[in-house]
């Protein structure tokens, strides 16, 4: 099955200047490791001095794709890389999982739709909260959600 | 014990969350909180958040719903001291924050459970309300 691609202002920047400081892989294999990922996010984005919102963001986003990579997609793992543009720190995370995908992809990223009676509000919300993201996924294969937040001046 | 310490004040329950909660830590919290108020039958609850330096949909909820239950027990909610960030990270989210009671810290929220309770009486437990 073709897999469906969601992405939005990713096209800004050239990415052949992005240079990749460091990564971290963290598996998302029980619901501790939700907490882990997202203390990674949180310690990243201080150590490369994102202001107290940013931070927030970019730490309840992770918070919010790990619980849906462990609830929905019966777990897998974040990669974290850490950024540098030519001007600005950035943190990527990228969660992966091998589960049933969505199948609806419009539908998920509309807002206020769960599968689990739940707010609907993790994928429009993470979305909402940083600079770029891409999902891709596909049923029976699995999901994978990537973000990148970057550090503002 | 409980990682999150629950004070009586008079019919007043004070709560603060100085930990990180993770979903299990939240979920527990939830259940002592609303223990607690049937035990004591306190009239109101500040929960004391500035703590908090992530909430997200799933603690956000726990919080919220707690609230609303400890509403349903005769018991006011005002949930204190939300930091800038938080409260910007879940408005940008769009959470669903009507119902929920907040004030700037917990002396705020403190005085607005007092203000409630000489005023409106709609809710509260027969008996208890101030004349
Ligand atoms: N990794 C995933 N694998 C499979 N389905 C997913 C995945 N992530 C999200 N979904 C689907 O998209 C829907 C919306 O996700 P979203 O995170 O917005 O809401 P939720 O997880 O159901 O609730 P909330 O996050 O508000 O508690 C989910 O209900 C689920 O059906
Ligand atoms: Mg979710």
């Amino acid at each position: 099955m073709r897999p469906v691609e969601v992405g939005h202002r990713g096209g800004e920047r050239a990415p052949r200047s992005t240079r990749l400081l460091g990564r971290h892989e963290l598996p998302i294999a029980c619901e501790a490791d939700i907490v882990l990922v997202r203390r990674k996010a949180r310690s990243l984005a201080q150590a490369y001095g994102f202001d107290a919102f940013a931070t927030a963001a970019i730490t309840t986003a992770a918070s919010e794709l790990a619980r849906n990579c462990w609830v929905h997609g019966g777990g897998g793992a974040a990669v974290v890389e850490e950024l540098y543009d030519g001007t600005r720190h950035g943190l990527a995370m990228e969660f992966r999982d091998t589960g049933p995908g969505i199948g609806d992809v419009e539908w998920a990223l509309a807002g206020g739709h769960s599968t689990t009676r739940s707010l609907g509000l993790g994928l429009s919300g993470s979305r909402r909260l940083v600079d770029e993201f891409a999902l891709e996924t596909a049923r029976g294969e699995g999901t994978t959600v990537r973000i990148v937040k970057w550090k503002r001046f | 014990m409980s990682p999150i310490p629950i004070l009586r004040i008079g019919t007043t329950l004070l709560c603060s969350v100085h930990v990180e909660l993770d979903d299990a830590l939240a979920e527990r919290l939830q259940e002592d909180v609303l223990g607690t108020i049937e035990r004591t039958g306190a009239t109101g609850l500040v929960v004391d958040i500035s703590g908090l330096e992530t909430v997200d949909s799933y603690v956000a909820r726990i919080l919220a719903d707690t609230g609303r239950m400890a509403r349903l027990m005769g018991a006011d909610t005002v949930l204190a001291g939300m930091r800038p960030e938080v409260a910007a990270t879940l408005v940008r989210m769009g959470f669903p924050l009507e119902g929920v009671r907040a004030a700037l810290d917990l002396d705020h929220g403190l005085a607005l459970l007092a203000h409630g309770r000489s005023g409106a009486t709609e809710g509260r437990r027969p008996g208890r309300t101030a004349p």
